[in-house]
């Protein structure tokens, strides 16, 4: 952990923390900052919806505040997102070492299992899957935990496989120590280096996923807001009134740039070793 | 020797930025090196020595710099130099050898296109006069069938054959200074013998200026001409090696000698002396001497303020020694007793008895292709572990030591054969199936430093753990016990609230026999737990381990390639070859003729840091034999300097059954082996 304090020498990792801080504050007080309700239609911004003093960044097809609408929809993203990862790191880490630990005829069927999931164009997986079960914040959560945790799983089984090797797994072997004692105890603390800088990459994954999900209108249900549902709704409108959808797309580029930023910071400072 | 030296340093400091600052790692260094000469630089890691290396071809990378003095090669300025004559300068001028050959080898090009390269590219030869180089070079370092070795890609060869190629590759150019940084360091005895006597003989050919660094001792005498002692970035003594090991006037270097086992030497005759204290860090660098902390002639006041001076020897003008107090020190008597030794303890009891032991491993079956011949790991080994004693294995690597030492510790199950531990058969038992009993009464120490111990946990956790698991204490009843066992090891308690990457090399593997001893065993197996370690901390375990076992009254399995350390700790050796037993016996009587023809060599091989006991040398020929084989005769007889004929590869050799249970595995007769052995024996006083 003496190395997280170093991140602070990483340029990189500052400006990519930035960003995510500022994300992070935007939503927590999108209640107390955003200046409209996020839903609040105006009829008066109908009839010039571009950015103007009322409205800074304009306001969409339906008169709805565009700035309050991306603050309310960074609390969506920035609450899925991380919670999937979290999900996928869970359930691809106990894969990946139970895998990469026994070996044999195990890994054999985590491995092959993790295959059938990779082998479908996520997209349509998504679509599939999201169209039967409907489309929910929970249901995204599944969806993403489950086709991100085969690739955290391969990850995972190839460190274990590494550090299965180290003496010190030996001797735990010799005071009789239990599998799963010897995969959480002696080899996952040692394997968390290269697992964190995977997770903050694969947020910035998952924030746009979410996006793209939006966009393609099975994300969050309507009317709350969505970055990529923003997106879908105005860029039919994009020669007319390009605001409405160039701003939502900044906010999902900033805040994965902020991702990829801290994740390579953290490689710098050699959490990837 | 008259003329300028190749290279001079003249109180070159260099210095690397840090996080933590700017670490004066060379507070000022002053040496030469002649034309045609060895100069040596020994020390132990940390000290400079390597550094040392790079800055003369300034390789010392961003954060690394000379920040005062000169380094000179041929009388140029290394640091003025621009870069394309520094190109030039280095690969031409001056060469390169370092420990690891594969680092130095493309592994995508064939040995015969890297060895061209360089004097196509320096000297614009044309392809066919390199090949003619590159083939009569591959001749000096004696590589059987050069032009088929040309074709090959270095993962093909061994590491012997690499680290020839790599000093083809470095002689290849002609150059004025060859510099080699622990070239044989990865090397097993046997090989490194070999490419020592060879790096004397090209010397003498190519008459090039050599600066050899190593952290053995041994090895700088047998090239060698003048030796430098290096600690904590300075040069503390200079000399010949006849004067710097045959009467060594730095505190230091005396250190190092006492602390040195040597096959001449025993626990019971002549103890080693470990040197106190630690290395203190670079980034603060004491007033006066920097030995001085660990010095056991340390004077406050002379040696602990102001600079101390380099001053020469009065009678010896070219032996310089950096001590106040070198005048005053009596004269250093080599700790070795010539008179053969009392007796070792007798027989007692067998604490592990191992059966005509196998394990093959199976390559696992390929779809396409024919099935690959498995890999005899283990031969048909038998031996005795007595209660309370010392047994060593030894051999090289891949003779099958480890193996055993894991089948014993049941990481392992062997393929055949018996393990009696405490009246059960553990041979076929992998650890997780032994009852509790049997995991406490043998546990094992490691060899990496680096690997024993989890990097997540404490020391403190790393050794309550294996109290609580072994012996079912509580954390509450553990805590006590764990600082118990610190003190056992000699590790001052503010240490268990550490992580391992706070801790030494020396104090890791001392935390690791603290966790090994946690359960209280009757054996504690010991895979090569010295091996890794500088040689004063090495001595430090070595007291340690040898300390416990006679307190504990525990058995000590031990592992080592490292023929002195075995003969100063064993009560009892068994030398290993192809996965198969060829002699054992008690230390005394395996460490003198007879010996089996592979002891022999592997006596003869080992580097003794002593000027008067460098005798004749067996040196083995060939590659070891592929352990996929089934031998019919003895498995050494393809490498055996003393092969009698085609009865050793056609016939199983008997045991010969010698005095004190003393057993050689040899076609020859014991008074033969005497006999031809007695010419050899004076080395190996």
């Amino acid at each position: 952990m003496r190395r997280l304090g170093r991140l602070g020498d990483s340029t990189p990792a500052l400006i990519g923390a930035g960003i995510i801080a500022s994300w992070v504050a935007a939503a927590v007080l999108a209640p107390l900052i955003a200046p409209y309700p996020p839903n609040a239609t105006s009829l008066v911004a109908l009839a010039n919806p571009t950015p103007s003093a009322t409205h800074w960044l304009g306001t969409d097809q339906l008169g709805r505040d565009i700035l309050s609408r991306i603050l309310w929809g960074a609390r969506t993203v920035l609450l899925i997102a991380p919670i999937a990862v979290l999900g996928a790191a869970i359930l691809g880490s106990l894969l990946g070492l139970t895998a990469g630990y026994y070996r044999g005829a195990v890994d054999l069927v985590i491995a092959r299992a993790g295959d059938v999931v990779l082998s479908f164009p996520v997209i349509i997986l998504y679509m599939i899957i999201l169209a039967h079960m409907g489309s929910s914040a929970l249901n995204i959560v599944a969806v993403l935990t489950v086709t991100k945790a085969p690739i955290i799983a391969r990850i995972v089984r190839g460190l274990t496989l590494d550090l299965r090797e180290r003496e010190y797994v030996a001797a735990a072997k010799m005071r009789g120590e239990s599998g799963l004692y010897i995969m959480l105890a002696e080899i996952l603390p040692n394997a968390r280096g290269p697992l964190i800088v995977d997770m903050c990459l694969r947020t910035g994954y998952n924030v746009v996923i979410i996006g793209v999900l939006g966009f393609l209108g099975i994300g969050l249900p309507p009317p709350d807001p969505d970055w990529g549902g923003m997106v879908k709704d105005t860029y039919g409108m994009m020669s007319v009134w390009p605001h409405m959808a160039i701003f939502p797309c900044i906010a999902i580029s900033s805040l994965v740039i902020g991702f990829n930023l801290l994740a390579v910071g953290l490689r710098e400072v050699g959490l990837d070793d | 020797m008259t003329d300028a030296p190749i290279l001079a340093l003249d109180d070159a400091r260099i210095s690397y930025s840090t996080r933590a600052g700017e670490v004066n790692v060379i507070p000022g260094l002053s040496f030469t090196v002649s034309r045609g000469e060895a100069m040596g630089l020994v020390g132990e890691s940390g000290c400079g020595k390597s550094t040392v290396a790079l800055a003369i071809v300034r390789y010392l990378g961003r954060n690394g710099r000379l920040v005062g003095g000169r380094i000179l090669f041929e009388g140029k300025d290394v640091a003025a130099m621009g870069v394309s004559e520094l190109r030039l300068v280095r690969g031409r001028r001056i060469a390169m050898v370092y420990q690891d050959p594969m680092a130095s080898l493309n592994p995508v090009m064939t040995v015969g296109r890297q060895l061209m390269e360089v004097p196509m590219l320096h000297e614009g030869l044309r392809e066919a006069a390199a090949r003619d180089r590159a083939i009569r070079m591959l001749d000096e370092v004696k590589l059987p069938d050069p032009e088929r070795v040309l074709g090959r890609y270095p993962h093909q060869l061994s590491g012997g054959q690499q680290q020839r190629i790599v000093i083809a590759m470095a002689l290849i150019a002609e150059p004025a200074l060859l510099i080699m940084d622990e070239p044989t360091t990865g090397l097993d005895v046997t090989v490194e013998a070999a490419v020592l006597d060879l790096v004397r003989e090209l010397r003498r050919r190519h008459d090039t200026s050599i600066l050899f660094i190593s952290h053995n001792l041994g090895t700088v005498v047998r090239v060698c001409d003048r030796v430098g002692v290096m600690y904590g970035g300075e040069l503390v003594e200079e000399g010949s090696i006849r004067q710097v090991f045959g009467n060594p006037r730095h505190p230091y270097t005396r250190g190092l000698l006492d602390c040195l086992p040597s096959v001449g030497r025993d626990k019971r005759r002549a103890p080693l002396v470990p040197i106190a204290g630690q290395v203190s860090s670079a980034l603060v660098r004491p007033v006066g001497c920097g030995f001085a902390a660990r010095c056991p002639h340390v004077e406050p006041g002379p040696c602990t303020t102001g600079t101390i001076a380099t001053v020469a020897i009065s009678a010896e003008p070219e032996h310089r020694v950096r001590c106040v107090r070198a005048a005053q020190l009596a004269r250093w008597e080599r700790r070795s007793a010539a008179s053969p030794d009392t007796a070792g303890p007798s027989a007692a009891a067998p604490a592990v008895t191992v059966a005509d032991l196998h394990k093959l491993y199976r390559p696992r079956a390929r779809i396409f292709g024919s099935s690959r011949a498995p890999i005899r790991a283990l031969n048909g080994v038998s031996l005795t572990a007595a209660r309370g004693q010392t047994l060593a294995l030894v051999g090289e690597s891949g003779c099958g030591k480890s193996t055993l030492a894991r089948v014993l510790a049941g990481l392992e199950t062997a393929s055949e054969g018996r393990v009696e531990l405490d009246g059960h058969d553990v041979a076929t038992v992998p650890v997780e199936g032994r009852p509790l009993a049997l995991k406490r009464s043998l546990q094992m120490v490691f060899q990496n430093p680096d690997s024993t111990l989890n990097p997540s946990h404490t020391v403190r956790y790393a050794i309550g753990r294996a109290l609580r698991r072994l012996r079912g204490l509580s954390s509450a009843e553990a805590e006590p016990e764990m600082l118990r066992l610190l003190d056992v090891v000699k590790l001052p308690r503010a240490l268990a609230a550490r992580r391992p990457d706070r801790l030494s090399g020396g104090q890791k593997q001392r935390v690791a026999i603290a966790r090994a001893l946690a359960g209280d065993p009757d054996v504690v197996v010991a895979d090569e737990p010295v091996s890794a370690l500088d040689v004063s901390v090495q001595a430090a375990v070595i007291t340690l381990l040898n300390e416990i076992q006679s307190a504990r009254g525990a058995t000590l399995v031990f592992i080592s390639h490292d023929l002195s350390v075995v003969r100063y700790l064993a009560d009892r050796v068994v030398v290993m070859y192809l996965g198969t037993v060829v002699e054992s016996g008690p230390a005394e009587h395996v460490f003198a003729p007879p010996y089996h023809p592979y002891t022999e060599a592997l006596l003869s091989a080992v580097p003794v840091p002593d000027p008067d006991a460098q005798g004749s040398r067996m040196i083995l020929e060939g590659p070891l034999p592929s352990a996929t084989e089934i031998t019919r005769g003895c498995p050494f007889s393809s490498r055996c300097p003393r092969r009698i004929g085609p009865i050793c590869d056609e016939t199983q050799p008997p045991t010969l059954e010698l005095t004190g249970g003393h057993r050689i595995v040899c076609h020859i007769s014991a008074g033969e082996l005497t006999h031809l052995q007695g010419v050899n024996a004076a080395i190996t006083r």
